[in-house]
């Protein structure tokens, strides 16, 4: 593992630990209290800024390092974390997260939002009240390049003097201590016994001083008592150190910067009267030998000799006397001596019981894996392959083997059983909780009510409901339309919801659920409700709809998915990016989903999308149309039936209908509307498969002939080839022939081409 | 023989960086991912030396610190804290626990592979 790929994993924590932080900072906001709550915030904004600094993130580390003195005053209750102080934290996980990015994608950050942010975190960390948001109502995201005057008084930035200043820590280590003229320093140094406890070593110690120039020692045992009455967790003696430098003192005394509040440290310039004032003992200098220390040097005699010596102590292991010449030594003995004890009394039970434990530690600590994502990919892909090799298989066998009781074909059986377990079991591996783009969400937001001046609470249930990554990554994008949508169009403003006897802030309800064999959406606001009228007419005037077409509210409310419409009067800086509902809806069709959407006049309206669980595989009906195959998908057909002659009724020039259960439903022929065929097939030669689509009623598709019903893996079109109106994607079968899977929600609505001015016509792409 | 490092620390990114510096560095590292974990393995683990951070959740660097020095066979291993923070107060609470000595973050393998050294025979 390089550095790259610890980089790479430090981003990945990184999103975690942000999801974190703003689900943490949501609870907060929504009144939990917990305290681990709020260390659990702590700790994700710790987290991100200690990796941030092991790669240099200089701009990443100084706001977490901000943003973390904040939540710690919340942490140790000096700050109490209300709604307003929550604002400005879920904004400042914003700004870390576009850091994030920024540093991971090397993106631009707007930094006049994070200079504002981090003056905010600032005062509330210096207890004062976060000041209303209205002097700057519009945080907006406005490119670096252009600095937009704020109407905040005068850039912000100057007034406190504050400016982003490069901190590197390579500063400290780089400088070299300046070079002193050796000078010769005499160190007393009495360890207390709290030195050892804490696992130092005056040993150690003494090792690190003489590395740092010429050193004698001298040990004075003064206050050793007799054997007997020693208490070997005590610390008896003190050394005297002459100690030639040219280190300079701050070196002397960083070698003790672990010990220095559990010894006594004296560290004074011998001031060249080297031979002692009187008042002391005569002291022996005895030349300090590192090498001494090691181990592996053998036992010297002269080292036995010098017991006064620190050097002696390594030695002195073989010998109890000895033994007793550094209070280190005894200590460690003494811990060997009852640590072997304990272990012998009960070796078996304590030693094997704590060895399960630790097994079941680790394996309770890591119940999931990472797998690298093309891994998965190419397993989904090489099952793919095998399942339309068993089909393949299968096919040829049920060819060449009539009868269908060999053992053959019991084996292909059970074969197509694994093999579709053996999917669903890969398809699962790629399930994944929409949580993270719910919790995107929150962002989104939080920005968009900022922008309009608007009171928005999100609620989302469901988080937890898995669906195909591909799905899950793809729906952002019109989910944060949608979203930006629902706040900016369908709220209304708070006095407008208060004058309509309404709470000041508006809900948006984020769902999530599955529902026979898909994942359902839904996004519902209790906005005003769409004004049918206002879309009415303006869908008259774009020429969208015939001025006396009648219309349903169902059909009334579609119109927002056409192209070109927005109803807001005036094209706002949110919605109006040229980003219609339309492209939201084809966003959604191209993963295989339907939109729909309902709505009551001052109650709300309800988007409902409906997706496929997975974007791999298929469930379909193979039918024939025009001598193609094609395959329709399993989700959106109703039922099937044989038209009798008696049941079809001409309506208009071309249009027929079908009575089912004394009800008419357009027939659609599909051979005709994808230019298979000139002329429409009579229908009582075929069979209907009624469909319903998102949002437009029900449709019975002729087809030629059903063939079979059956699990496809599906190709992309897109990918391979080009986007073709009315298909959907292809498949390849079993027979090594590819069909197209067909778009039943387009081939509906170009079915509709007389009650909609057709944006996709259809019957002329096919 | 190799000397056998301890790692306790809730982040995977500190983690991975804590593991490639000390095998290069000729260690054997057993790692933990908070302190609960850290006390659970401790044990088996039988480190030379500890290393530990000071934020996890469930277990933070100063219980950790106490439990193994509460430990009577580990109640002498040299303990070292991870910390972003320089400032005194934490170092202080660390040093009461029982920590040995301290390395400020940001992460630096130099840095690390000094420290265990100094406290390391």
């Amino acid at each position: 593992m390089d550095m790259n790929e610890i980089k790479e994993i430090f981003f990945q924590e990184c999103e975690e630990q942000l999801a974190e932080l703003e689900s943490g900072l949501l609870r907060l906001n929504d009144g939990d209290r917990d305290p681990e709550t709020v260390n659990a915030v702590f700790r994700a904004v710790h987290s991100i800024k200690g990796g941030a600094g092991a790669f240099g993130l200089d701009d990443l580390v100084s706001f977490a390092h901000v943003f973390e003195t904040t939540l710690d005053c919340v942490r140790s209750n000096r700050l109490e974390p209300n709604q307003d102080v929550l604002k400005v934290m879920l904004k400042s996980a914003d700004v870390l997260a576009d850091l994030t990015n920024a540093a991971r994608d090397g993106g631009s950050v707007d930094e006049a939002r994070s200079r504002q942010l981090i003056k905010e975190l600032e005062a509330l960390a210096n207890g004062e009240l976060p000041q209303p948001a209205v002097s700057e109502p519009a945080a907006k995201p406005a490119p670096p390049a252009a600095p937009v005057a704020a109407p905040a008084p005068a850039p912000v930035v100057n007034e406190e003097g504050f400016q982003p200043v490069v901190f590197s820590f390579d500063d400290f280590e780089a400088s070299e201590p300046p070079a002193i003229e050796p000078s010769t320093f005499e160190i007393l140094f009495r360890p207390k016994s709290e030195l050892y406890a804490k696992g130092n070593d005056a040993t150690l110690l003494l090792r690190d001083l003489s590395r740092l120039g010429e050193m004698s020692i001298h040990c004075d045992m003064d206050e050793l008592p007799a054997l007997g009455s020693m208490n070997p967790e005590a610390a008896y003696f003190a050394w005297k150190i002459s100690l030639k430098t040219d280190k300079g003192e701050e070196a002397i005394r960083s070698v003790f910067e672990f010990a220095e509040w559990d010894c006594e440290l004296d560290v004074a310039l011998a001031g060249g009267d080297h031979t002692g004032t009187g008042e002391e003992p005569p002291m022996q200098p005895v030349p300090f030998d590192l090498s001494l220390l090691d181990d592996d040097v053998p036992a010297s005699s002269g080292a036995a000799e010098d017991e006064e010596q620190v050097v002696a102590q390594r030695e002195a292991r073989d010998d109890a006397v000895s033994a007793a010449a550094t209070a280190s030594n005894v200590l460690q003995m003494a811990q060997t001596a009852r640590a072997s004890a304990e272990s012998n009394r009960s070796a078996a039970p304590t030693s094997s019981a704590a060895q399960a434990a630790a097994q079941q530690a680790a394996s309770a600590a890591t119940p999931t894996i990472r797998v690298d994502l093309d891994r998965v990919d190419r397993l989904i892909n090489l099952v793919g392959e095998l399942v339309i090799n068993q089909a393949m298989l299968s096919q040829s066998v049920i060819e060449n083997d009539t009868n269908g009781t060999s053992s053959i074909n019991m084996g292909l059986e059970e074969l197509q059983q694994l093999t579709r377990e053996i999917q669903d079991s890969v398809m699962a591996i790629r399930a994944q909780p929409v949580k993270p783009v719910f919790q995107r969400m929150s962002r989104i937001v939080r920005e968009i009510a900022d922008m309009t001046g608007k009171s928005v609470r999100l609620v989302t249930e469901g988080e937890n409901t898995e669906v195909d990554k591909t799905v899950i990554d793809k729906l952002a994008e019109p989910l944060t339309h949608m979203i930006r949508n629902a706040v900016d169009h369908g709220l209304e403003t708070p006095e407008k919801r208060v004058a309509a006897g309404k709470n000041p802030e508006g809900t948006v309800r984020l769902t999530a659920k599955h529902r026979s064999g898909r994942i359902v959406i839904e996004l519902a606001d209790d906005g005003a409700g769409i004004n049918r009228e206002k879309v009415r007419q303006k869908a008259i005037d774009n020429d969208l709809i015939a001025a006396d077409a009648n219309l349903s509210d169902e059909e009334i409310d579609n119109l927002i998915f056409h192209a070109g419409f927005s109803t807001a009067d005036k094209i706002s800086d949110i919605s109006g990016r040229g980003v219609g509902m339309d492209v939201v809806k084809r966003s959604i069709q191209a993963l295989g989903g339907r939109i729909n959407i309902s709505s009551k006049p001052g109650q709300g309206s309800v988007f409902t999308m409906s997706l496929p669980l997975t974007l791999a595989v298929l469930d379909g009906m193979v039918v024939t149309v025009a001598n193609q195959t094609l395959v329709v998908p399993l989700t959106a057909i109703v039922e099937t039936l044989q038209p009798e002659a008696s049941a079809i009724h001409s309506f208009g020039a071309s249009q027929r209908l079908i009575s089912i259960r004394n009800s008419f439903c357009p027939l659609v022929d599909v051979g005709r509307i994808l230019n298979f065929r000139a002329i429409q097939a009579n229908p009582v030669d075929g069979v209907a498969l009624l469909v319903e689509s998102e949002g437009g009623g029900q449709r019975a598709l002729m087809v030629d002939a059903i063939q079979g019903q059956r699990q496809v893996v599906i190709k992309s079109l897109e990918a391979n080839y080009t986007h073709v109106p009315g298909i959907a994607a292809a498949t390849i079968l079993g027979d090594g022939r590819v069909a197209l899977i067909l778009d039943v929600d387009a081939i509906v609505a170009a079915s509709r081409g007389q009650t909609l001015k057709p944006e996709m016509s259809l019957a002329a792409a096919g | 023989m190799k000397k056998r490092v301890l790692t306790v620390d809730d982040s995977r990114t500190i983690r991975n960086m804590l593991l490639v510096t000390l095998n290069n560095a000729g260690f054997e590292t057993i790692q933990a991912e908070d302190g609960v974990e850290g006390l659970e393995v401790l044990e088996t683990a039988n480190p030379d030396v500890i290393v530990t951070d000071i934020n996890m959740p469930r277990l933070d660097g100063f219980g950790f610190i106490e439990g193994v020095r509460r430990n009577d066979r580990y109640r002498a291993v040299p303990i070292l804290v991870l910390t972003t923070e320089s400032d005194a107060e934490k170092k202080n609470r660390a040093r009461q626990a029982g920590a040995t000595g301290w390395i400020v973050k940001p992460f630096d393998p130099t840095k690390l592979i000094d420290a265990i050294e100094r406290v390391t025979a």
